[in-house]
């Protein structure tokens, strides 16, 4: 990922004991600008995909579950999913509204985060604080439904763990109500918001064709025009009984990605009244018979599963050898995908807006460290910038400077009206 | 001056999360519990970014390899004292992650922690709970180390005040309160509506 090696470089992290996960870039610059960026993950690598190999499919679920606290259920479902398709099994229509009910809740929750992180590393924490209260009112929810805040652990292989009462149902209904209020406050206000418009509009673009070239997936890939969503390519649980939009904007910048968000909230909202008004009566598991019973005869096969994560696309391959573990499970994440589109987009922008270009994928280091283990630790330096202290620059150096020009991308062939707005056949 | 110190501190502990390896869910739990909803910065107990200005260090995750070295320079580089609460299951014990090879088995693998927060993950309010029990222990320390230093005969060396001060007694329970009449020892103050 490295490129022109000139100008000054600039370490950052891995070290910063802020609100996110450690991570290491290299920035290459001419003055404040940015000209080249190098990065270095996997400081949070755990070596999961070894470990899932020495235990049985069913204690794989909840060793999965903890590979992300934020998209817990997107890692389980993808798994189970595999799993259920090695086995042949047919999960019954209820356990398949109830698992796209939680994939949902879960998904306004990690947008609701990503949306408190982005206006607190450009500054706004305002928006900060109102997001992640707002998030409660679904942390309430799934901790009414699972038991959990965070690892809900709902799925289990064949179906769910715990049925949804009739009254559960009016409490989610009534949460929604109160949801939807505060997301048409953030649907109005956000993107017209100065401080917002300021530090977001036409930074870190992604246009249409760099998106496609490096395979970007979720809300980066939508907000520049690429509509890509396997909940409708290739609608697995209960997406293809829903109805919603797949949300796309053509900009390709972080004020995209937030409108895009904030849309797929709203999106996320309407599935899951539909999914309370309508769920079926009928059985939670495809057979009476325990797990353990079906998992001691797993066929000899393998399986790629893929599930809509709220950072785009998640791949679990599941291979299995006869035996009651798996003989090779690989995880291709989101995050991944989205990282080559970052290293581009930091190219020819101010160094104070790395924190929030950064943040604009909704990064999920702990999901992405899967590969590349580096123990010596000796790069960074005494002079490294830590992220926040990046961040409180930025914040800085845009008080200082007032209203600055964008850096021209001319000339790369890159800017914002590149991407026309993608059709879905 | 001391006194003044644990006064201080007791009252307005300011806290350093660091992820070593976690699953990003104690991670989201600690920031909650400063967020609107738990709102510890009422109690004073706000979060620092910098190793330097902080008191307690929130440790969460199995602590990766990589992860290791930084988690213990980060730590040397906390003034005394310092504490460490090891916030979920995953720093307390090695939890999920304790057979992967890439993750020792807790915090205390590497640094000395004072206070283990189970939990997967753990909750805001068990990690503030965490915090208030961590701060009580240790101001007894406190108080325990100035009580010997006035009443040598009274307290045994290294002994904490609710074992040198037996509570039944009374006599010895006063000279404790009268010796010690404005120490800072207990919880943070509780907000005003």
């Amino acid at each position: 990922m490295s490129e022109q090696k000139a100008g000054t470089e600039i370490p950052v992290g891995p070290q910063h004991p802020s609100l996110k996960e450690p991570a290491n870039f290299t920035l290459n610059v001419d003055g404040e600008v940015i000209t080249g960026a190098e990065m270095k993950l996997s400081y949070n690598h755990r070596g999961i995909e070894q470990a899932v190999l020495g235990n049985s499919y069913i204690e794989n679920i909840y060793l999965l579950e903890r590979i992300c606290g934020i998209c817990s259920h997107a890692h389980t479902s993808a798994f189970t999913q595999g799993v259920e398709e090695l086995l042949d099994l047919d999960v019954p229509p209820r356990a398949r509204y109830i698992r796209t009910l939680i994939g949902e809740l879960e998904r306004i929750h990690s947008h609701m985060l990503w949306l408190g992180v982005a206006g607190h590393e450009i500054g706004f924490d305002t928006l900060w604080q109102y997001a992640w209260r707002d998030r409660e009112i679904v942390m309430d929810l799934l901790e009414e439904i699972t038991g959990n805040r965070v690892h809900y652990s709902i799925n289990t292989i064949g179906g769910v763990r715990e049925d949804l009462t009739d009254d559960q149902r009016e409490t989610i209904l009534a949460g929604m109500d109160d949801l939807q209020e505060r997301i048409d406050f953030y649907q109005e206000t956000v993107p017209n918001e100065q401080t917002v418009r300021m530090r977001c509009e036409n930074v870190g673009v992604v246009p249409k064709d760099l998106a496609r070239e490096y395979c970007a997936v979720g809300a980066v890939g939508r907000a520049s025009g690429v509509p890509t969503d396997v909940r409708k390519d290739a609608p697995y649980a209960a997406y293809d009984d829903v109805d919603f939009d797949v949300i796309t904007d053509d900009r390709g910048d972080l004020l995209a990605r937030t409108v895009v968000r904030i849309g797929e909230i709203a999106q996320a909202i309407r599935i899951i009244r539909q999914v309370a008004e309508r769920i079926p009566e009928g059985d939670l598991k495809a057979s009476a018979k325990p797990p353990q019973a079906l998992l001691a005869q797993v066929p000899e096969d393998d399986a790629v599963s893929r599930y809509e994560a709220p950072r785009g696309e998640l791949i679990h391959y599941i291979r299995s050898d006869g035996t009651d573990t798996p003989a090779r499970v690989h995880i291709r994440v989101p995050t991944l995908a989205n990282w080559p589109t970052v290293v581009e987009s930091l190219k020819g922008s101010y160094i104070a807006d790395t924190p929030i270009v950064v943040a604009g994928i909704d990064p999920c280091i702990s999901c992405t460290s899967r590969i590349g283990v580096e123990t010596d630790g000796s790069h960074g330096g005494e002079n490294a910038f830590d992220l926040d202290e990046l961040r409180e620059y930025g914040i800085d150096w845009y008080d200082e400077r007032g209203n600055v020009e964008r850096p021209s991308t001319a000339g790369e062939g890159r800017t914002a009206t590149d991407g026309t707005e993608g059709e879905r056949p | 001056m001391g006194r003044i110190i644990d006064w201080a501190r007791n009252r307005s502990p300011w806290i350093l999360h660091l992820n070593c390896g976690s699953c990003n869910g104690c991670d989201i739990e600690t920031l909650d519990a400063l967020m609107p909803r738990y709102d510890i910065e009422r109690f004073g107990i706000l979060k620092k970014d910098t190793p330097r200005h902080a008191d307690i260090l929130v440790a969460t995750g199995p602590v990766t390899k990589q992860m290791a070295p930084r988690l213990k320079r980060v730590y040397e580089q906390m003034p005394e004292p310092k504490l460490v609460i090891a916030a979920g299951s995953c720093a307390s014990t090695g939890g999920v992650f304790h057979d992967c090879y890439n993750c020792h088995e807790g915090v205390d693998d590497v640094i000395p922690v004072d206070m283990y927060v189970p939990g997967c993950p753990t909750s805001p309010e068990a990690l503030i709970d965490g915090i208030v029990k961590l701060l009580e222990e240790a101001g007894q320390d406190a108080q325990a180390e100035r009580l010997a230093e006035a009443k040598p005969e009274i307290v045994e060396e290294g002994a904490r005040i609710d074992e040198a001060v037996p509570a039944a007694d009374e006599s010895t329970a006063e000279i404790d309160t009268d010796d010690n009449p404005e120490e800072g020892t207990d919880e943070p103050e509780p907000v005003e509506a």
